[in-house]
C-alpha cells in the first residue's frame, strides 16, 4: 500500500493502529482513491482525506495519544482535512461518548454525542437494510457490530440513515460518520460517498 | 442491553427486518479485533488493567493456563458470576471458554451475553470425538488449530475466528510459531494449485472442497487468523505478527508477570507497530520480570494441549 502515488485517485489514509483496517482500503481502491496506511505523524500529514476504521475506540484513541498522533490529527480535523469514521472510528469523531470509558481520549470534531455499544453486545449485532441520503440506488446493506448510535446531533450536523429513532449515518462538511460497517459488504458506495468529498475539498497540504 | 431498551428505537417493526446471529456479522466481530490483543483476565480488576493497556478484548477464565498446568485437575468453564464481574467491569468485548464438544456450556456463556465463545483445548475436552455445531448459535466461536486442515474444519461447524494453538500455559512461543508457519505454507500451496487438484487436496486436508476452493482463490482463510499458546513478551507478539497472524492472544504471559500493567500496554504497543525495531526496543526495555515459563520440549505428550481437538 505504500507504492509510490498513482495519478488520479486522491490519497487517503486509512489509520492503521488497530482494526478492520484491510476492508477500508480494499473500498477505497474500488472507489478510485489511492489509500495507505497511517500510523506516525509523517504519514498523516502526506493525507488528502483519512479513514478511522472499525475496532476497538478505546485501544485506538490510547495508541493515538501514545504514538503522538492525536493533536497533529484534531489540528488537521480543525484545518478542514475530510474524515470518515465507521463504527469506532465514529466514536472518535465524536465530542462525547456516552457508556465509554470517561478517560477515553477522542479525536472530536463532530458535533455529535454518541452511545457505545448502544444496540446491545455481540449477540444483538446485526444486518439491515437502510436508505442513506447521499446514495443513490437500492438500499445499503449496512453490518452492525456492537454498534454506537448518534444520541444527540448538533444541529450543523446532516442525519444521513437512523434504525427506527436513531441517526446511525450523518455528515457535517467533510466529516461522514456510520455507526455500521459499509467496508464488510463489498457495496463501496459510502466510500464513493467519501472519496467525492475528499475531490471536492481539494484539501491543502 | 438496558440502554437500547430504554433509548430512543426497538420498536417490533424495525426489528423484524434486523437479522442477528449471521455469519457476517460473526466474522466482522473478529475483523474488528485485528492489529489488537485479546487478554486472559481472572478477575475484574485484572480485566480493567488489561483494558487501561489497550486489549481488544479480555478472555474471562477462572485459571490461567499456567495454574492450570500446575493445579492439574479437570478444567471447565468459569463461574458465571466470575464472567458476569468481568462483563461488567469493561466495555470492550469479553471472551470464554467452553470445553471442547460442550455445547452446553457454550449455551450458558451465550446466556451469559459474552461476546465470544472460545472452544478451547486449554480445558479438559468434554467430547472426544464432536466439536460443538457452531452453527446453531447466536454468539461466535474462536477455535484453536495447528495446520489448515484443522482450521477449515472448524470453519466447516460454523467457527467465524480461528487461532493458531501454540502450547498455552508455557510462555514458550515455538508452538505458535511453527503452527502458524504450517498454516501459512499449506495456504500457499494450495493458492499455487489447479483448480482440478483441489478435490485431491481436500481429501488430504480433511476439509470440505468448498472451502478449500475458497482458500486457493483467496489466499487466506475466509476467517480471522489469531495467534495464541506461549507469548510472553512484546517482540513474541511482533514475530507472531510479522508471521502473519491478524492479532494475538495472550494467556498466562501477563499476568504471571512481574509487571502485568506495563507489560501488557508493551505487548499491545508491540502489536501494532511489529515492523518497527525502535518501537520494539523502546516497549521491550524496564519490563520486570517475564513469566518463568516450560520448556515445550520437556512436556509428556499428556500434558500438550495442541494435540488436544482433531
Amino acid at each position: 500500500m505504500s507504492r509510490p502515488r498513482l495519478v488520479g485517485g486522491p490519497r487517503i489514509g486509512v489509520l492503521a493502529l488497530q482494526g478492520d483496517v484491510r476492508e477500508h482500503a480494499r473500498a477505497l481502491t474500488e472507489a478510485g482513491a489511492d489509500p495507505v496506511e497511517v500510523r506516525r505523524a509523517a504519514e498523516l500529514a502526506e493525507v488528502d482525506g483519512l479513514v478511522l476504521p472499525g475496532g476497538e475506540s478505546t485501544t485506538m484513541g490510547r495508541l493515538l495519544r501514545v504514538f503522538a498522533l492525536l493533536e497533529p490529527l484534531r489540528s488537521r480535523v480543525a484545518a478542514g482535512l475530510p474524515v470518515f469514521g465507521s463504527c469506532a472510528g465514529m466514536i472518535l469523531l465524536a465530542r462525547d461518548v456516552v457508556d465509554g470509558r470517561p478517560d477515553q481520549p477522542l479525536v472530536g470534531g463532530l458535533d455529535v454525542v454518541v452511545r457505545r455499544n448502544a444496540f446491545g453486545r455481540q449477540v444483538d449485532s446485526f444486518e439491515a437494510d437502510l436508505d442513506v441520503v447521499g446514495v443513490p440506488g437500492p438500499s445499503v446493506h449496512a453490518v452492525f457490530i456492537r454498534a454506537p448510535w448518534v444520541e444527540k446531533a448538533g444541529d450543523t450536523v446532516e442525519v444521513l440513515a437512523r434504525v427506527a429513532e436513531a441517526p446511525v449515518a450523518v455528515r457535517q462538511g467533510p466529516l461522514l460518520a456510520t455507526a455500521f460497517h459499509p467496508e464488510l459488504t463489498g457495496d463501496s458506495r459510502i466510500h464513493q460517498l467519501f472519496v467525492d468529498i475528499v475531490r471536492s475539498s481539494g484539501s491543502g497540504r | 442491553m438496558s440502554e437500547a431498551q430504554s433509548a430512543p428505537s426497538s420498536g417490533p417493526a424495525a426489528d423484524s427486518a434486523r437479522h442477528a446471529g449471521t455469519a457476517r456479522v460473526k466474522r466482522g466481530m473478529a475483523e474488528m479485533l485485528k492489529g489488537g490483543v485479546i487478554m486472559d483476565v481472572v478477575t475484574a480488576e485484572q480485566a480493567r488493567i488489561a483494558e487501561d493497556a489497550g486489549a481488544v478484548a479480555v478472555m474471562a477464565l477462572e485459571r490461567v493456563p499456567a495454574d492450570i498446568r500446575a493445579q492439574g485437575g479437570v478444567a471447565r468453564m468459569s463461574d458465571p458470576d466470575m464472567i458476569s464481574e468481568i462483563v461488567a467491569a469493561v466495555s470492550i468485548p469479553v471472551m470464554a471458554k467452553a470445553r471442547i464438544g460442550h455445547f452446553v456450556e457454550a449455551q450458558v456463556l451465550q446466556a451469559l451475553g459474552v461476546d465470544y465463545v472460545d472452544e478451547s483445548e486449554v480445558l479438559t475436552p468434554a467430547d472426544p470425538h464432536h466439536h460443538i455445531d457452531k452453527w446453531r448459535f447466536t454468539v461466535p466461536f474462536v477455535c484453536g488449530a495447528t495446520n489448515l486442515g484443522e482450521a477449515l474444519r472448524r470453519i466447516a461447524e460454523g467457527a467465524a475466528m480461528i487461532r493458531s494453538k501454540g502450547e498455552a500455559g508455557t510462555g514458550e512461543v515455538s508452538n505458535a510459531v511453527v503452527h502458524m508457519r504450517t498454516i501459512r505454507a499449506e495456504i500457499a500451496r494450495l493458492a499455487g494449485l489447479p483448480a482440478e487438484e483441489l478435490y485431491a487436496a481436500a481429501k488430504e486436508l480433511r476439509a470440505p472442497v468448498e472451502l478449500v476452493a475458497e482458500v486457493a482463490r483467496l489466499g487466506r482463510l475466509p476467517v480471522v487468523l489469531f495467534t495464541a499458546g506461549g507469548i510472553a513478551t512484546p517482540a513474541d507478539a511482533a514475530l507472531m505478527m510479522q508471521l502473519g497472524a491478524d492479532g494475538v492472544f495472550v494467556g498466562s504471559g501477563i499476568f504471571k508477570s512481574g509487571d502485568p500493567a506495563r507489560r501488557a500496554r508493551a505487548i499491545v504497543e508491540a502489536t501494532t507497530m511489529y515492523n518497527d525495531p525502535d518501537v520494539l526496543v523502546k516497549v521491550s526495555r524496564g519490563l520486570g520480570e517475564a513469566m518463568v515459563g516450560i520448556n515445550v520440549s520437556e512436556l509428556p505428550a499428556t500434558a500438550r494441549y495442541a494435540d488436544r481437538g482433531w
